[in-house]
């Protein structure tokens, strides 16, 4: 009897595999076999096409032995017959015969459609000559022509561009490159490789192709192609830009082949439709397998979902096992791109609120990690850079294991030890950093010799000064030694670090600053920064250095926070608000008259009485504060700045029928003496003229609050902001004159103790309430002369910041940066009639 | 990189930007951010921060990122991408070229 004909369509990497697969379960005894292939060549790796194209010595164009899955011979060997160069452009399903556009016709008792993809051209201006010949220069990079093709191009040429971020791209980008040329990398979305990375990863990933000397271009849509003399020589963006060029690779998408499947009645949606046989729903001896196939909606463009369709598809076809089925691929994909290692798997992100996502970034290294899991199993994983846990990850991703409690095991190795084993349990010669050699015994050696941070033992032993993965464990292994020593783990010493860039606490920090008479931030990083400059690290030193030199010191507007710039505070939408001083709250009918004439020639949008008893002209443009504070001749009020900012007051004994103490001449004196200090965090103030407490006095930074005939409570550390802490009684004192004095120590101590940021409440209680006592009203450590006549010395340097609008400190400083569109997003409000106009009236600022 | 339809635009006098300094520019209906660095290079942004419209120019920078003054999202003087965030802005070309700075864009 005659075998049956199997005729298989399509002679790329799904055909080919589908038919080894049949061929190893004894298909070559049972049918005869054909195959058609459109390019003249047996069958290759197409995955090797960006080795082609790079040159890499395995495989070089002109001798390419290496690509081929299947050299000829195989095909005579197995007693295939090849059409190679053969295309097949119909089937007539009921005669069961296939049509090639040579003339062949073959009969078929099964047939497999194997067609593949091909690349996406966007439609897109200039990019054609006619309906079938893409403008000279231009390429898709899906084919062996097409990579030799460009290579042959290329060599004549200096610059490509590449239009798709993705996968593809990527690798011709990469190749090119490999050749010299100045290659740019064009994506319209804003992430590259967007189908396997989130945006965190691909930024990454995009630098470290812009480090390669690769130029990335997101955002930009491409529109058309421009050509000169009859070949490529620019591309045009949506945005109207352009990039000059010689070459073109479009690598914007594959889309499956599947004309055939149209043509000959099957069932396509993206792809054809299959059934889980691989099988057309349509047509039972028909088997679409690859890229061309759509199998429970999805269409797969990665080799290993192929490789899996064709051992079903072979052990259905040839009966090895007729329950075969396919249920669909986990993407789990490896690879190596533009010579990064990526590997993805499942979701990019969590998906649902419960879903957990544990994330590792090291952008300067280029490693990215992620993982997601939801109810206890991996979802989803996307590794960058360093994908040694691929093998684990895919494991517990494809089985559904059980994972580590610790997930952040999942993203590291944390070398030897089993995952249920501990710091404790640790054999001592357990190798814990990989990258620097150090193990556990030298590791607990270095904490017997004494150092009980973990931060200490890492500078000592260089553990986790690597890649950092076993940071976790080493903190984990340093804590339990130092417990086991009877010991307390110590305060990490970079915590204490007053700016990240420094390492140094603030005394230290301030010991050098004048050790080494450094009287400018940029001097400050040159001389103690060990990376030099950080834009985090700016306002602080500036603050430091106020503190530490009070005037004497060289401005640098870049070391400053924009309000510290232009003495005012920024708002939503870019202009300022403007707060002057009223001293204690107290003001008067001229300054009032002065205020409002200020708010109607600037046509300021809103006024507004403040929480510390002030007036605050909000929707003020930059350019204008040099004039609004010369018409308004009163100095700042400080309400931008991490400063002395306000003393709020009650009525007092003047008028008040309870007051026990003159508490409005109290805070006028505090505020006088204070005005303007700079600090690590804004300090709020407030007098109460006896305990009913009308100015809050307990909840401020420094409250002073009436008790007696003119004695006085001076409490410190209260907050009524976000944290709301009752402030503790430092001491009780008599007479305005000794609250002065008292207030200066407390705030003189904070300004050289406290952490950047750290606000009173924070303060008081880290040091302690007591300690604050001994060192300040006791003076047990004798430091309270030095801290009054520092702070005698800041005081004496105050200057009011407006003076600035009459003689600008550099060109600019008051420029307004929100070019030039009409702006407010904020409405003008007026009084409390309920009228809400809209300030636009064209003019403010600008935001598109 | 060579550009097409991409012209240099004189944006100021180099003197207005000295070491530090920052400046937003209108460049026909597009608005850029120039930055000189303490280095004295020059660097240059789109204006406006896309995440709540921050001034970008009113930033502060170091040799790799500018840091808005709105909502702190650092930016990238290289890339512009950003290093807390999903957004990115566009970065240009910037020059100084016979005492005055140029900002390529189209």
């Amino acid at each position: 009897m005659e075998k049956p004909d199997l005729v298989v369509v399509g002679n790329g990497m799904a055909g080919a595999r589908a038919v080894e697969e049949i061929l190893e379960r004894g298909g070559g005894r049972q049918f005869r076999i054909s195959m058609f292939g459109d390019e003249p060549y047996g069958n290759y790796n197409r995955i090797m096409l960006s080795h082609v194209l790079a040159g890499d010595d395995a495989v070089h164009k002109n001798d390419l032995a290496e690509i081929y899955l299947n050299p000829l011979d195989w095909y005579a060997d197995n007693d295939i017959a090849l059409y190679a160069g053969v295309r097949v452009v119909r089937i007539d399903r009921f005669a069961r015969k296939v049509f090639a556009d040579d003339g062949t016709i073959l009969s078929y008792d099964k047939l497999i459609i194997a067609t593949g993809s091909r690349t996406f051209f966007p439609p897109t201006d200039g990019m054609w000559l006619d309906d079938r010949t893409l403008t000279p220069g231009v390429f898709g990079f899906r084919t062996l022509d097409d990579a030799t093709a460009m290579l042959d191009y290329a060599a004549e040429r200096r610059t490509a561009v590449v239009v798709g971020g993705g996968l593809l791209g990527l690798e011709a980008a990469y190749g090119l490159q490999q050749h010299g040329h100045d290659v740019h990398v064009v994506q319209s979305g804003p992430t590259l490789m967007n189908q396997q990375l989130d945006d965190e990863a691909g930024g990454i990933l995009r630098t470290v192709v812009e480090r390669m000397g690769i130029t990335v271009h997101t955002g930009k849509r491409t529109a058309a192609l421009r050509a000169h003399d009859g070949s490529v020589s620019a591309v045009v963006f949506a945005d109207g830009t352009a990039l000059d060029c010689d070459m073109v690779v479009v690598t914007a998408g594959i889309r499956p082949n599947v004309g055939l499947g149209v043509i000959s009645g099957l069932t396509v949606e993206r792809a054809i439709v299959t059934d889980d046989q691989m099988r057309s729903v349509d047509d039972a001896d028909i088997y679409a397998v690859g890229e061309c196939a759509q199998h429970r909606g999805e269409v797969y463009g990665l080799v290993a979902p192929l490789w899996e369709q064709a051992t079903v598809l072979a052990n259905h076809l040839t009966g090895a096992d007729p329950k075969a089925a396919y249920h669909g691929s986990r993407i789990a994909t490896k690879l190596k791109v533009a010579g990064v290692d990526v590997a993805a798997m499942g979701v990019k992100g969590p998906q649902r609120p419960d879903d957990e996502w544990v994330r590792f970034a090291e952008p300067k290294r280029g490693i990215y990690k992620s993982v997601v899991i939801r109810d206890g199993r991996l979802i989803g994983a996307m590794l960058l850079g360093d994908t040694k846990q691929v093998a684990f990850l895919t494991q517990s991703f494809d089985r559904g294991l059980p994972l580590p409690e610790e997930r952040v095991e999942l993203l590291f190795e944390l070398a030897g030890p089993g995952e249920e084993q501990g710091a404790a349990e640790m054999d001592e010669s357990v190798q814990v950093c990989n990258c620097n050699g150090v193990s556990k015994g030298e590791l607990v050696a270095c904490v017997r010799a004494g150092t009980h941070t973990v931060g200490g033992v890492m500078t000592a032993t260089r553990a986790g000064k690597g890649c950092g993965a076993c940071k976790g464990l080493v903190r984990d292994i340093v804590e339990w030694a130092v417990t086991e020593d009877g010991g307390e783990v110590g305060e990490d010493e970079s915590a204490s670090w007053y700016v990240p860039s420094i390492p140094m606490d603030k005394p230290t920090l301030i010991a050098a600053v004048r050790e080494q008479n450094l009287r400018s931030v940029s001097q400050v990083f040159a001389a103690l920064a060990p990376d030099g400059e950080d834009a985090a690290s700016k306002m602080p030193l500036t603050s430091l250095l106020r503190v530490v030199w009070n005037g004497e010191f060289v401005h640098e507007n870049d070391a400053k926070f924009i309000n510290d710039r232009v003495h005012a505070n920024i708002q939503r939408d870019g202009t300022f608000s403007v707060v002057p001083q009223i001293k204690g709250g107290v003001t008067t009918a001229e300054q009032l008259r002065r205020i409002a004439d200020v708010a109607d020639k600037y046509a300021v949008p809103m006024i507004k009485i403040t929480g510390g008893q002030r007036i605050d002209l909000l929707g003020v443009r930059k350019e204008d504060l040099p004039g609004v504070w010369a018409d308004l001749d009163m100095p700042s009020g400080y309400a931008y700045g991490k400063s002395f900012r306000t003393v709020k007051s009650c009525v007092g004994t003047d008028f008040c029928r309870y007051g026990l103490g003159d508490s409005t001449d109290l805070a006028v004196k505090i505020e006088q003496q204070y005005q303007g200090l700079e600090s690590p965090a804004k300090l709020k103030l407030a007098v109460a003229g006896c305990p009913r407490n009308c100015s809050e006095a307990l909840v401020k930074d420094v409250g002073v609050v009436a008790v007696d005939d003119d004695r006085w409570d001076v409490l410190v550390g209260g907050a009524a902001g976000a944290s709301v802490r009752r402030g503790d009684v430092l001491a009780t004192v008599d007479g305005h004159d000794e609250v002065v004095r008292l207030a200066g120590v407390f705030m003189q101590y904070y300004r050289e103790n406290a952490r950047w940021l750290e606000r009173t409440y924070d303060f008081v209680p880290r040091v302690g309430l007591s300690e604050l006592k001994a060192i300040l009203v006791d003076d047990r450590d004798g430091v309270v002369t030095g801290l009054e006549e520092r702070m005698q010395d800041a005081v004496d340097a105050y200057h009011d910041p407006w003076q600035d609008g009459r003689d600008p400190r550099g060109p600019g400083q008051f420029a307004d940066n929100l070019p030039l569109i009409p702006l407010p997003q904020v409405p003008v409000r007026r009084a409390a009639d309920g009228s809400l106009q809209s300030s636009a009236a064209g003019k403010i600022g600008a935001r598109p | 990189m060579t550009t097409g339809e991409v012209t240099g635009h004189r944006v100021a006098a180099a003197a207005d930007l000295p070491p530090g300094g920052s400046r937003a520019y209108a460049v026909g209906d597009m608005q850029v951010a120039v930055f000189r660095l303490r280095s004295g290079e020059l660097r240059a942004t789109d204006a406006v921060c896309p995440h709540a419209g921050g001034p970008l120019a009113d930033g502060q920078t170091d040799p790799t990122k500018v840091v808005c003054p709105l909502h702190s999202y650092a930016f990238s003087l290289a890339d512009g991408s950003c290093h807390n965030g999903d957004y990115a802005v566009r970065t240009y070309t910037v020059r100084e070229e016979a005492g005055e700075i140029v900002v390529e864009c189209g």
